[in-house]
């Protein structure tokens, strides 16, 4: 057994533990660097120490001759096969899509591009032999700051320029917004560059039989992979299988085709033997996609009550040297979210994807949703401090009454349900929001050197990833449908097959959860199977907090199918009308009469096939495919209490109240789980997190020791809640939770930075709020 | 981060220890605990060609007491030292500074020998040697020969430590009665290296009730320049200075005006997580918190 006994005999909604955890947790599971295959050889990747160069020679020849070497190739010998790594966002017309080859040929556009590679019979001579390769670089200059980017006669990234696009929306007047406002703040915010910290490093195993390929990667996205690394490769569809095992975390960084996943499908081509790479943690660093980077130069008119009037956006988004597979769509997915849960009458966005010698950002956990929450909810705060109100107030005095919904916002998009009032009034009385406000006053008036600080975020974010036709509009390359089949075996158990492919999130648990109220068979008896397309045929794959909200539903739907034909055969051999047959628990009866059927009876007599009714196939199998009307929009209020040591600079979080509300729940540990790890990667943003590159474009954070991920140790113990709106888009009324946490945290913690240093006229600290950053704030507004 | 090749010996005996290091010359490195090399080694920061792991060397492990002063063996772990009730009896400071030294899985493996002949101005434990006038015991095939903590730590991750020679153990004074003692570290995650720590032990007359004054003060610092160093001009400056009274009228702080000199020679590094001058702001204001609650916790 796998926890406790549902409730009311009701799956959905109890806290079951996960079934997937033991094999995760104890690592009795295969993860792809586990893999090992007769005759395998291991690759190494050596990678430019140069931001920008010009690549004059790349000479192999003396790795060739170090013992255990079996092969290796500069990006010249693989030139006329690999290809170049997809984008498949297109955002508008006039984006410029630069060649990105998978190993670089005659440039390099960052630090770690990898330059050439070396094939051995041991990792670790691999790794000594790249000493033996001799690269000339001519070196070009960096371009790392996007403001000087853009100007004209600066270096260039690429031959085109240093624009990648401009992409607008604009609703109502806006113009009219601010002339009448008498209230206008204008701020300019820094989104840090982030490095996802999966705990599993990326890991690619490529083997192929001469005629057909399998690549293992660690994935959040087998089934794109797959269509993607037949075009990019020119592997046919039908010849390449994608397997993503079972994969330790991603928060986007493995929703990539990455250079590495396309050159060991080249390597096994060339060489006809397995090849496996798996990153070094360093390594992972320079070279996994990097998050958020963005310039945001906002202002917000208000009137003299603090109603918002308009909103202006003008975002710099640092796309890095390449667009990857998400990269310029990712402050695009934002600009929907910047007016929060606000009404307002006017709102213009406009993002400029700049070019620059770093590596290429994408999504990660959020992606384009936490920078705009982030802008609105500062610029909340801003805003009841320039009119003296409460924060809380001046949010109710804008926010979306729980009685207008739904409601269509300014960015277009129809919030289905909310309760913005209950979620805020649960979160207020956990924190004793009074309370600490008295506390922070004292301490304001005792000049004590430790400050206390409120911060105050009521977010909301759009899940679900997403309406197929949505993503058309937005020439997004595909749709966002996702996919399940549900199989009853003939002893009564059930196999899922689901094509969102988890990678750390519980859908085994969740989705058996669903299954077993849908088909009433017991928990235990239903197993989950992913993440393997030659078992797994169709997916559109995890991330955008989508699991639960599309194929969750497809779950549920290819449950109906097969509760459907098995009341069919139920009522042939019961002899009695279908209409007249009831499912209840797991049993088919006839209403009125004792007689009855249990599904894993009618799972064998259809196996069976001996009494099936007219033209029934023997199977109780069935493929669901769901694409949703709208997204999901899970909100909450968050609150944190922060100290600061105004002597030192440095913070301590001392109390964290998150309410969320997430729409009907299918597992609350499971929401728990989330919601904790997304507030430790959201506060990470706020105060620990940041990478850096010098002026020569080198990457300064490429270990743990520099590049700080907050563990338990340094986070508060979280008090959370729930209120539970249930979503009006979906039949389980979910909202979706991968990301929530991560949104809602980040401008909650800054709030209460910059409120705790109020009285010191500090408006901004940027981010991290590291303690030195903290202590100038203060030495500047006081010296 | 996988290391370079390099050869491994695990000698059975401290002679045969040093002879092999001996025979290794400069090329050759002493392995202990492992958890400072090994990350040098993966990152391809250090290349030895030879690495003689002492770490399970009955002769140089455990914890006695000498008379004056206490004897730690150099492959002792960090964890060994925060629980040796002999430690914490007779000279807290060190066992409440290694609690510190990164986290528990750390600490199990990181020796004491080992953190102080790697030598890291970012450690703990140098600071805590050079506050307390620790001695180091050194062996080779030359013998054995003892070095004040003052005269090891050279310069950046350098020591007094020549080739063949091995660190045995640690001679840890016995301050006596009247001593109290802290260590303040400011760092930015609990794993994180000090950007600033400050060790201090401090001797303090007087009853309670009566003026308490600071007779004595070892004050050294942790990562402000590429030894720890001792801050002088605090313990000269505080020698002799009435403790304030907490209770008393708002006045010159002797302790602060002390600590406020903590930044007098030392040459603080600058790197992701602080520059110079904020480390010299650091080191002040933590002195000051090091000396209050020294002179408080005897």
């Amino acid at each position: 057994m796998t926890g406790e006994p549902a409730p009311g005999g009701h799956e959905v909604g109890a806290a079951r533990r996960r079934k997937e955890d033991a094999r995760l947790v104890t690592g009795r599971t295969q993860w792809t660097d586990n893999i090992q295959l007769p005759g395998m050889l291991h690759v190494a990747f050596l990678r430019s120490p140069m931001a920008h160069a010009r690549v004059t020679r790349v000479d192999v020849s003396a790795a060739l001759r170090r013992p255990g070497i079996v092969a290796a190739f500069s990006g010249a010998d693989l030139a006329a096969e690999q290809g170049s790594l997809p984008c498949a966002w297109p955002v508008n017309d006039g984006m410029v899509i630069p060649e990105h080859p998978p190993m670089a040929v005659d440039m390099v556009r960052y630090v770690g591009e990898a330059v050439a590679c070396v094939v051995s019979t041991d990792r670790y001579k691999a790794i000594d032999a790249l000493e033996a390769i001799e690269v000339d670089y001519d070196p070009l200059p960096a371009v790392l700051d996007m403001t000087e980017a853009l100007k004209e006669d600066g270096p260039k990234v690429h031959e085109a320029g240093n624009q990648a696009y401009v992409w607008k929306f604009a609703e109502g007047d806006i113009d009219a917004a601010f002339r009448e406002a008498p209230v206008v703040i204008e701020r300019t915010y820094v989104q840090q560059r982030l490095i996802p910290t999966a705990m599993e490093p990326r890991s690619v195993v490529a083997q192929t039989d001469g005629e057909s390929f399998t690549l293992h990667s660690a994935t959040q996205i087998p089934h794109i992979l797959r269509i993607m690394l037949a075009q990019v490769t020119g592997i046919p569809e039908h010849k390449l299988r994608v397997i993503a095992p079972d994969v330790g975390g991603g928060f986007g960084s493995k929703l990539q085709v990455t250079a590495e996943e396309v050159l060991l499908l080249l390597l096994t081509r060339r060489l006809g033997k397995p090849v496996k790479w798996t990153e070094s943690r360093s390594e992972g660093n320079l070279t996994v996609h990097h998050g958020r980077d963005q310039l945001q130069r906002l202002s917000l008119a208000a009137d003299a009550e603090g109603h918002v009037k308009g909103l202006r956006v003008d975002l710099l988004a640092d796309m890095g040297a390449y667009l990857m597979l998400v990269t310029p769509g990712i402050p695009i997915l934002g600009a929907f979210m910047y007016n929060g849960i606000y009404k307002m009458d006017a709102y213009d966005f406009t993002c400029t994807g700049v070019f620059t010698t770093k590596m290429p950002t994408d999504a990660y956990r959020g992606a384009g949703r936490p920078e705009a929450t982030f802008a609105i909810e500062r610029l909340m705060d801003e805003l009841a401090h320039e009119l003296s109100l409460d924060p809380i107030e001046v949010r109710r005095r804008n926010w979306i009454a729980h009685e207008e919904f739904p409601y269509t916002t300014i960015a277009n998009l129809t919030y289905d349900s909310g309760n913005y009032e209950a979620a805020t009034d649960r979160a207020l009385s956990l924190f004793g929001y009074d309370k600490l406000r008295a506390e922070q006053s004292d301490r304001r008036d005792r000049g004590d050197p430790v400050q206390l600080g409120i911060g105050v975020s009521t977010f909301t974010e759009m899940c679900g990833l997403a309406p197929s036709r949505v993503l058309g509009s937005l020439s997004y390359g595909a749709g966002g449908w996702e996919h399940a089949s549900v199989r009853m075996l003939p002893t009564g158990k059930v196999e899922v097959v689901t094509g969102s492919s988890p990678h750390g999130q519980g859908h085994e648990t969740a989705w058996s959860q669903i299954v077993a109220d849908a088909l009433g068979v017991p928990f235990d008896d239903i197993s989950v199977v992913h993440g393997d397309t030659a078992v797994s045929h169709k997916g559109m794959d995890t991330y955008g907090s989508r699991s639960l909200v599309v194929g969750g539903i497809a779950v549920l739907q290819a449950c109906d199918k097969v509760q459907e034909k098995a009341r069919h055969i139920a009522a042939h051999l019961l002899e009695a009308s279908p209409d007249d047959i009831e499912f209840t628990g797991g049993s088919f009866t006839v209403r009125g009469t004792g007689a009855g059927k249990t599904i894993q009876e009618i799972a064998l007599a259809t196996f069976a096939a001996h009494d099936l009714p007219d033209g029934v196939e023997a199977s109780l199998d069935s493929d669901a495919t769901y694409d949703p009307d709208n997204f999901s929009f899970p909100h909450g209020t968050h609150l944190c209490a922060i100290e600061v040591d105004t002597e030192t600079g440095a913070t301590r979080i001392r109390s964290y109240v998150a309410v969320d509300d997430v729409g009907k729940v299918v597992n609350p540990l499971i929401v728990e789980g989330q919601v904790h790890g997304g507030l430790a990667q959201g506060i990470a943003q706020a105060l620990f997190e940041e990478a850096v590159y010098d002026p020569e474009g080198n990457l300064l954070t490429t270990t743990m020791a520099d590049y700080l991920v907050p563990s338990a140790a340094d986070l508060p113990d979280f008090v959370t809640d729930r209120t539970e709106t249930a979503a009006t888009s979906n039949r389980l009324g979910v909202k979706g939770v991968g990301e929530a946490g991560t949104i809602a945290s980040t401008p909650a913690v800054v709030n209460a930075v910059v409120d705790a240093l109020r009285p010191y006229g500090v408006h901004d600290v940027r981010m991290p709020c590291t303690p030195e950053r903290v202590w100038r704030a203060i030495q500047e507004t006081t010296s | 981060m996988i290391p370079a090749s390099f050869d491994y010996v695990r000698p059975a005996s401290l002679a045969e220890a040093v002879q092999v290091l001996t025979q290794g010359g400069e090329e050759a490195k002493v392995l202990s605990g492992g958890q400072s090399l090994l990350p040098l080694l993966r990152l391809r920061l250090a290349y030895p060609s030879l690495l003689v792991d002492v770490g399970r060397l009955g002769e140089l492990h455990g914890i006695r007491d000498e008379g004056g002063h206490l004897h730690i063996g150099a492959t002792t772990t960090h964890d060994e030292v925060v629980r040796s009730p002999l430690v914490n009896a007779e000279c807290p400071l060190l066992a409440l500074a290694t609690a510190t030294v990164a986290d528990p899985a750390v600490r199990h493996r990181g020796t004491l020998g080992g953190s102080l002949a790697h030598a890291d101005p970012a450690g703990d434990l140098p600071a805590v040697a050079v506050a307390l006038d620790m001695e180091f015991v050194i062996y080779s095939t030359s013998g054995e020969r003892v070095v004040a903590a003052r005269d090891f730590f050279l310069d950046y991750l350098e020591t007094a430590l020549g080739p063949g020679e091995i660190l045995t153990g640690i001679r840890v004074p016995k301050l006596g009665p009247g001593w109290g003692y802290h260590y303040e570290k400011f760092h930015r995650t609990a794993q994180a290296w000090a950007t600033v720590g400050v060790a201090a032990a401090v001797r303090v007359s007087g009853a309670n009730g009566g003026t308490r004054r600071i007779e004595e003060a070892r004050v050294a610092l942790t990562n402000m320049g590429p030894t720890p160093i001792r801050a002088t001009a605090v313990e000269s400056a505080i020698q002799g200075t009435d403790l304030p009274d907490p209770h008393g009228p708002p006045g010159t702080d002797p302790v602060r005006e002390a600590a406020a000199r903590a930044d007098e020679n030392t040459s603080p590094p600058s790197d992701l997580h602080a520059a110079p001058d904020y480390r010299r702001h650091l080191a002040q204001v933590l002195t000051h918190r090091a000396l209050l609650t020294a002179a408080t916790t005897p």
